[in-house]
């Protein structure tokens, strides 16, 4: 900045000022641009409490550029009268002056000329009085001189209107001595460059004090989506338990697998076409283990491995129609039905997480998919309390420490359980997850052995995300009416150290 | 997980304090009186218009949530649940009520909710208790009480304070019953319940007793066959009801209905004054031109056809007539003097209508299922032999076939079951003694003793408790009297290694490097138009191999994506907003037919990515494709194993700026710069290049 020299006046006349002074007066002083001076007054702004700077603003009336040459030449009006010499001067002539046009008829209507258009060589202009007052002059020098007030407002705005006169704003500071005060400053480097420290000359300079409440400049990064953020975590958990992941990557599942294998009967409302999405192609799955649908069959329709069963007409082709699977669960039996093919058998201890497909009518926390995490334990005499173990060891792990358990109806398990936790935003105990013991209907035909226990629980993705990330509308998280800044902004997911609002911190 | 979970969960956020204030906004801007419905189907755009100011002004998110309750309550409204059917509320003062309602119960079902009279209640009960303690007492037997409310808070909730006016504000208990406990679908049924689990009574012992006089017979005839074969029937004599053991009555054969009858098809029950009929009945099934006669509450007679119009416009009685509607045979119950008794699953006739006074009733359930209508009767006589003259005592029935077996009904069966205690002891996880454990079933109605060895229980089931078909549903009877947290947690010793599934183990890996190269990850849906995956990428849609969804309630559900790429244009479209350039990645499944899967089709892990500027940015895209390959540590090239790009050209793509991908020598996906016609269908007006590409080569 070429400041250097205008700040350091500045200084020196503000120590001897008596309180303070103004930009515009100093600029005028000095002979130099306003703009130099306010340049020089934020560079010690910037020092730190040097000065002190009050923004004001004053409004000014100013001369236009044909303002400044009326004050300096006179009106056009008394240019024309003194160009008419006593004996006359042709109109034509006159007019071609350069105030001629303009100052003719402003002359003419002031009575100082008059015209003989009798004249032998055309018309002729005469003065009509001997001398005249340039009224506009003086009323444009008087502005010139800064004493603007002098006129009155009606000659302000006439003389505004002839484009002679302009108000203008001035922005000007008002600088007195800061709470540092100081006539000898010396320039602050603002960065450490590569000369400074090869030359060794940052020993010798004072750096500009950062200003640490602004903000940083965010990195350019790419951004993992939250709810595939809370996945992570929850595979991370499962890993840990030693649990191994199924594969669920076949959206399209037969009814077979989805519900006849859990027997779930043919009629259940869940394979109502008000709740689950058909295929119309392809319409039908082709291969079944038949051997296995046979011991499906009959105890669904018959009973047996010490079940009435449901005692209805089991339809095979109920059992074929193709679907959307409605809960991962039917990963589960697949998975169950290749260990129970499995001989000696081997104790497995399974999850999965991911989407599954209900035709719902949709609303601010429901959609037509989402995620379902899913854990399971196969192995010799496992028990209810095993269960309740495992979840309290899984829900530690999500930083839900008080559980309660409420008995509840599963199609497919029995005993079945309900978790709560104690949520202390809300002051009361809110449903976490659904669990229970596969009924021996569906493990048996599988081929598993009698004594094997298969403990199970569930629960949804989306539900312990929107807590955790606090958002109320499920199609800001998931889909393509994703909140993009959301995502961008979203922290780190650490199921264990919630730091959530406060409303929310203790449930899943 | 089932039945009306949408409605429920729904009706949760409408009752959110915040959209209630939103709501009564938008009525005063729409000039609605206080008190007039919500929703006026003239004033629907008007809302629409509200709503899309609120969208526009700071209130968006609530005027969103504003927007989701509306367009709810129209589905209600268009679908209407039964007069008498309320629907489940939401618990009052919730503060965040969405979350706590997100989605997705695992394998639970959506429970039958049954609202009953507190004070009723505790009469019944012989005892009154504080909210919490009901609350706690439910919990421990696994029933929930959902909400305390009153007929008055209710209209007032829905229609506004003016309608309840005069309502009653008689405190009542909404109550969540297990969706396999018909038992507990009413006062009566619950209170027996409770009272034997705290010991306070025994179960009773229900009774068939054979009449005095003449059997009522039931004559099924074979027309019935080919539309509802089965009937079932019997009498309860001498019965004395008041009021509410009416209203009870009334409302357990609705719940009924809507649950184990599966709106009717399966089951549908009428319930008749035996005294204004004379038996033999014929259940029989004629042309609906035939049948004729003055159904329930109706003052003339119409044919089964007339009724069928009429009932169209009927919010209660439309849901089932689709069960018979396009039948040519109806069916229809006669008495021996012609009159009709009920034209099942629709409507009952007028002539043998029950009310308080009636003394004897006569009940014929008729469906498809023949367990399920024997267990539908076994309820309702059980439940409501309480009030007759010999208590838990029911008139026998009988019902002739049509190939003429003659059956008595109800069944009222008791079965015996036979348990090992140390099993219960073993699958539980606790340390009872026999005797206590049979005391324990006894508690769940389930009268057990000890016998043999000792270790043996002998379980009595009665005709009331048709959902224990197996020993594990004696075992969970057990557990729940013992109490689920009283179990002592242990950990299972269960030893196993633990796998990631390859796949998912690439994916994870990916979507770091994917987020570390600049691209932030979107999460689309599977499902989609079918105009998305083809019409909108210049495709026709026999060309894609995707999967067809034969019954989807709007175009957003046609299909199952064949692409990744048009849900990330969408999200583009949705966040135009956002600073340029935006860089989108998703890795995640799409659907293929193929006829080598058992189900016909499978799924395919995709990778796709897009870069959306001011320019196309080809080489960034063309550079990601690079990086990924440089991360599956694939050398560019010909040679075996390499990747290399070949001029291609696609219908989604600029003419000249589309190239395949060959890795591992087979074609893994397309990357280039996107066709304009493709950018202005997706709603978006700057160039776009994109890759997308299969991952499974890779493993």
């Amino acid at each position: 900045m070429a400041d250097g020299p205008v700040a350091e006046v500045l200084l020196q006349r503000l120590e001897a000022a008596d309180g303070g002074l103004d930009s515009a007066e100093l600029a005028a002083e000095l002979g130099v641009e306003h703009q130099t001076v306010v340049g020089a007054v934020k560079s010690l702004q910037a020092l730190g409490e040097i000065i002190e700077a009050e923004l004001r603003s004053t409004k000014r009336w100013e001369l236009t550029a044909e303002g400044e040459e009326i004050a300096r030449e006179g009106s056009h009006e008394a240019r024309v009268f003194r160009s008419v010499p006593p004996e006359g001067l042709p109109q034509s002539e006159l007019m071609r002056l350069p105030s001629g046009k303009v100052g003719f008829s402003k002359a003419m209507s002031n009575k100082w000329i008059r015209v003989d258009k009798s004249a032998a060589d055309g018309p002729r202009v005469f003065r009509v009085v001997d001398s005249v007052e340039d009224e506009v002059q003086r009323r444009l020098q008087l502005v010139q001189g800064g004493r603007a007030e002098k006129l009155g407002e009606k000659e302000r705005s006439e003389l505004r209107k002839r484009k002679l006169l302009t108000e203008v704003t001035l922005k000007t500071y008002w600088v007195s001595k800061g709470s540092a005060f100081s006539t000898s400053i010396s320039k602050q480097e603002t960065e450490l460059s590569p000369e400074m420290i090869s030359s060794g000359s940052w020993r010798d300079r004072p750096f500009k004090p950062y200003n640490f409440s602004a903000h940083g400049v965010l990195p350019d990064s790419g951004h993992l989506h939250p709810l595939l953020k809370v996945r992570t975590q929850f595979r991370q958990i499962f890993l840990e338990m030693g649990f191994t992941e199924m594969p669920t990557d076949n959206y399209i599942e037969s009814s077979f697998w989805n519900f006849d294998a859990l027997f779930q009967p043919q009629q259940h409302p869940a394979r109502d076409q008000h709740d689950t999405f058909f295929l119309r192609d392809p319409a039908q799955a082709q291969q079944l283990p038949m051997d296995y649908v046979h011991r499906v069959k009959r105890t669904h329709s018959q009973g047996g491995y010490g079940s009435q069963g449901y005692k209805y007409n089991w339809k095979l082709d109920e059992a074929r129609k193709n679907l959307l699977r409605t809960h991962t669960t039917s990963a589960s039996a697949r998975a169950l039905y290749r260990l129970a093919q499995k001989k000696p058998f081997t104790a497995a201890k399974y999850f999965s997480i991911d989407r599954v497909f209900r035709n719902e009518t949709l609303d601010a926390t429901h959609l037509a998919e989402f995620h379902q995490i899913e854990g399971v334990v196969a192995d010799h005499g496992l028990t209810l309390g095993h269960l309740m173990g495992v979840l309290r060891e899984f829900f530690t792990k999500l930083g839900i420490t008080q559980l309660r358990f409420k008995p509840t109806y599963n199609p497919y398990t029995e005993p079945s359980m309900e978790v709560f936790s104690y949520h202390q935003g809300l002051k009361k105990w809110v449903e976490v997850g659904n669990s229970g013991i596969f009924r021996p209907e569906m493990l048996l035909p599988m081929g598993l052995p009698e004594n094997v226990s298969v403990i199970a629980w569930g629960l949804s993705l989306e539900r312990p995300t929107m807590i955790k990330y606090g958002i109320n509308n499920i199609r800001e998280l998931v889909g393509h009416k994703v909140n993009l800044q959301m995502v961008y902004d979203s922290p780190l997911c650490r199921l264990d150290a919630e730091q959530g609002p406060p409303s929310t911190q203790e449930a899943a | 997980m089932r039945g009306e979970p949408a409605a429920a969960e729904a009706s949760v956020t409408l009752q959110q304090p915040e959209v209630r204030k939103l709501r009564l906004k938008a009525t005063e801007h729409l000039g609605v009186p206080k008190g007039e419905k919500f929703i006026h189907p003239t004033k629907l755009d008007l809302l629409r218009l509200v709503v899309a100011i609120y969208l526009l002004s700071a209130e968006k998110r609530e005027a969103e949530l504003l927007e989701e309750n509306w367009r709810y309550s129209r589905q209600t409204a268009r679908k209407g649940p039964g007069p008498t059917h309320l629907g489940r509320q939401a618990r009052a003062s919730s503060p965040r009520p969405g979350q706590l309602a997100a989605q997705a119960q695992w394998a639970g079902l959506a429970m039958p909710t049954v609202s009953l009279k507190r004070d009723l209640l505790f009469r019944a009960l012989g005892r009154t208790y504080t909210d919490e303690e009901f609350d706690e007492l439910c919990f421990e037997f696994g029933l929930e009480l959902d909400e305390i409310t009153s007929e008055k808070e209710i209209i007032s909730k829905e229609q506004g304070n003016e309608k309840a006016q005069g309502a009653s504000d008689v405190v009542l208990y909404k109550i969540d019953v297990p969706a396999n406990r018909y038992d507990l679908l009413c006062l009566e049924g619950l209170v027996r319940g409770l009272q034997v689990f705290k010991e306070r009574i025994k179960a009773p012992m229900y009774k068939r007793v054979m009449p005095n006089g003449e059997i009522q017979k039931l004559i099924i005839t074979e027309e019935t066959a080919k539309i509802r074969p089965y009937a079932v029937a019997a009498v309860l004599r001498n019965i004395k009801f008041t009021k509410d053991r009416y209203d009870s009555f009334i409302e357990l054969q609705e719940k009924l209905h809507q649950n184990i009858c599966r709106k009717r098809a399966l089951v549908a029950i009428g319930t008749h004054d035996l005294d204004a009929l004379s038996g033999p009945f014929t259940y029989t099934a004629k042309k609906p031109s035939d049948i004729k006669f003055k159904p329930l509450n109706k003052t003339k007679e119409y044919t089964a056809c007339e009724l069928m119009n009429i009932y169209k416009t009927d919010n209660h009685l439309k849901h089932y007539l689709h069960i018979i509607e396009n039948k040519p045979l109806y069916p229809v119950i006669y008495d021996s003097n012609g009159v009709v008794l009920s034209m099942p699953p629709v409507i009952n006739g007028n002539h043998s209508k029950i009310t308080v006074n009636t003394r004897n009733i006569f009940i014929e359930c008729t469906g498809t299922d023949f367990t399920k209508a024997k267990i539908v009767l076994d309820i309702i006589v059980t439940t409501f032999s309480e009030y007759c003259e010999n208590q838990f005592t029911v008139e026998a029935a009988e019902v002739v076939f049509p190939n003429g077996k003659l059956h008595t009904f109800p069944e009222l069966a008791y079965r015996k079951e036979m348990v090992r205690a140390d099993l219960i002891n073993k699958k539980v996880g606790i340390r009872e003694t026999p005797e206590n454990l049979a005391k324990l079933l006894t508690r769940m109605c389930l009268k057990s003793e000890v016998i043999g060895d000792g270790n043996q229980i002998e379980i009595e089931i009665p005709p009331t408790r048709a959902d224990i078909i197996h020993a594990c549903d004696i075992i969970e009877d057990a557990a729940i009297a013992y109490g689920y947290n009283n179990i002592q947690m242990t950990l299972p010793k269960t030893y196993t290694i633990a796998n990631q599934f390859p796949l998912n183990k690439l994916t994870e890996l990916l979507r770091h490097d994917m987020a570390a190269a600049g691209f932030t990850e979107a999460l689309t849906f599977a499902l989609c138009s079918q105009e998305d995956i083809a019409d909108k990428l210049g495709l026709h849609i026999s060309a894609t191999k995707a999967v067809l969804i034969s019954n989807p309630k709007t175009a957003e559900f046609q299909v199952a994506r064949t692409t990744l790429l048009p849900g990330l244009l969408k999200t583009i479209a949705a966040n135009r907003k956002m600073p340029l350039p935006l860089k989108l990645f998703e890795i995640s499944d799409i659907v293929i037919q193929d006829s080598s899967r058992d189900v016909g089709a499978r799924n395919y892990r995709h990778l796709c990515a897009v870069y959306y500027n001011k320019n196309p940015g080809f080489e960034i895209i063309h550079g990601l494709l690079d990086r990924i390959m440089q991360l599956l540590d694939v050398p560019p090239g010909e040679k075996k194993g390499g990747y290399v790009i070949r001029a291609s050209e696609g219908p989604a793509f600029f003419p000249g700026r589309c190239a395949e991908i060959f890795a591992r020598g087979q074609s893994i996906g397309k990357l280039g710069v996107l066709h304009p016609d493709v950018i202005t269908k997706f709603e978006l007006t700057m160039p776009c290049s994109c890759v997308e590409i299969n991952i499974e080569p890779f493993l």
